[in-house]
């Protein structure tokens, strides 16, 4: 089964993290996306680079809600089945740094 | 005769079907016409020698029509091989209720839906059955189960034993809805809750015999239904200190202490074990409130929880007086939680504070689910 690793950060939560904690935490998130099971990954850049379009042409500087938690990435993933996906999430370090991840199943095509 | 097969079989064959079909509606539902095809049978042929094999033979013949009715199943059809209709396979049919327990209460499902589809699957009760126990409509429940059932299949639910690392907490998540279970209360025949999640934890201490603290819930269960014939009397909420020590079963006392003895032994120092010595210390007469009040700072330290810090108070009205009790009840954030309420009237009457108790009384009546215990509290209310 495929799934989207969804994955939320809290705002500051790398605030005072020196270049050593980043580069070890930038590490943690590369072996995930090294992980067999992985099939791809992106990191996006932060909330202020971020443009919102709604109906009406109407476009807002910024994320689209305003939430405790940012949306900062994804990886999609081939598990076997749920626990599977669980167990590759929990090394998402987001998880113990205030964040959290949405694992949704990919909507499959019946063939 | 069948109805005896039926309680004891039902579980044990709806594993078997989600091992081999991999789809719970559809072991559920072939489950039952196999029950229903032996309830005309079996009568007129005799029941057979091994009524397992025969009913899971049924069950699988059922479900791969159940299959081929519905074109998305069309490639889970294609993996099955037809089945050997043989009594030989009885030594081949795997105990797999440990994987469907563990399906049934997976911390991704709500936590209604676990318990709804753990008396479903693993009780055997109707879905009527289960709605009435927990008040709400046939049609609430037959939705909240296909909701739980979609989540399972589309998002992946496994049907396994989790690994070593996570079974220790997918097993407080088992122990959670069991212990929901029997606190949702009695009702009669099979919506007998109480009764029903005893059974079910025996079965659980049966299949994971290394975990003891399942035993330990085991002996909280049964300390606390040994009080069921004193708890209510005119309708009325009995409470503790006032039951009729005569109308306890003994039976289940000397059973729960037993319980609690091995598993204790085996060095069960969870929640469970901790209310569930607890419990015991409270069937004795004078109850030894000193460590009563030792166990609950326990208690409280293991799980931080307020409402453990609401009864941890009681026994402190006990040993240090009600003032004691009242400072730190009003020190709790539990909002509207209607004990709260109810634990306070107590303790302002026992202080002879007949205003602010009256209140109190009052406000925990508004906040009551049962007429037993709205009795009880306007008695109280009315004689303060």
């Amino acid at each position: 089964m495929r799934y989207a690793l969804l994955i939320n950060e809290r705002p500051g939560s790398y605030d005072g993290f020196d270049d050593a904690q980043l580069a070890a935490l930038t590490a943690e998130y590369m072996a995930v996306r090294n992980d067999p099971r992985v099939l791809h990954g992106e990191r996006l850049q932060p909330a202020s680079t971020a443009t919102t379009l709604r109906a009406g042409g109407l476009l807002t500087d910024g994320p689209f809600a305003d939430t405790k938690e940012v949306f900062g990435g994804f990886f999609l993933v081939e598990a076997p089945d749920l626990d599977a996906a669980l167990e590759l999430a929990d090394r998402i370090p987001a998880v113990r740094l205030g964040g959290s991840v949405e694992i949704r199943p990919l909507a499959e095509h019946y063939r | 005769m069948i109805s005896e097969v039926f309680r004891a079989e039902w579980s044990r064959i709806v594993a078997t079907l989600v091992g081999f079909c991999g789809d719970l509606h559809v072991a559920e539902d072939a489950a039952q016409e196999a029950f229903a095809i032996a309830a005309r049978r079996w009568p007129v042929d005799g029941v057979p020698e091994v009524p397992r094999a025969w009913l899971v033979t049924t069950a699988r013949n059922r479900a791969i029509d159940l299959l081929r009715r519905e074109q998305r199943h069309a490639d889970k059809l294609r993996q099955l091989e037809p089945p050997q209709p043989a009594v030989e396979e009885v030594s081949v049919i795997a105990d797999e209720r440990l994987e469907l327990i563990f399906l049934c209460c997976h911390p991704a499902l709500a936590p209604e839906a676990r318990v709804a589809l753990t008396l479903r699957a693993l009780g055997g009760l109707e879905t009527a059955e289960i709605a009435r126990a927990f008040l709400v409509t046939e049609e609430t429940m037959k939705r909240r189960l296909t909701r739980a059932r979609t989540k399972v299949r589309d998002a992946g639910i496994p049907f396994r034993v989790p690994d070593e690392e996570v079974l220790p907490e997918r097993l407080d998540t088992v122990l959670a809805v069991l212990y929901l279970v029997f606190n949702q209360g009695w009702g009669d025949g099979r919506t007998d809750l109480a009764a029903e999640s005893i059974r079910l934890t025996a079965v659980l201490d049966e299949l994971l015999p290394a975990h003891p603290e399942i035993g330990a819930l085991r002996a909280l269960m049964l300390l606390h239904d040994s009080r069921r014939a004193a708890r209510i009397r005119d309708g009325a909420i009995v409470p503790l200190a006032e039951q009729d020590r005569a109308l306890w079963d003994g039976e289940r006392i000397v059973a729960g202490r037993a319980l609690l003895d091995h598993a204790l032994a085996r060095g069960a120092r969870g929640p469970y074990a901790l209310q569930a010595a607890i419990a015991e210390l409270q069937t004795a007469d004078p109850i030894d409130w000193v460590e009563v009040r030792r166990l609950y700072d326990t208690l409280l330290d293991l799980t931080g929880s307020p409402v453990v810090a609401l009864n941890r108070a009681v026994a402190v009205a006990e040993t240090d007086g009600p003032a004691a009790a009242l400072a730190l009840v009003d020190g709790l954030d539990l909002g509207d939680y209607r004990y709260l309420h109810s634990t306070r009237a107590e303790l302002l009457r026992r202080l002879g504070d007949r205003d602010a108790a009256r209140a109190a009384y009052d406000r925990a009546i508004e906040l009551t689910t049962t007429d037993a215990e709205r009795r009880f509290l306007a008695h109280r209310r009315d004689c303060s």
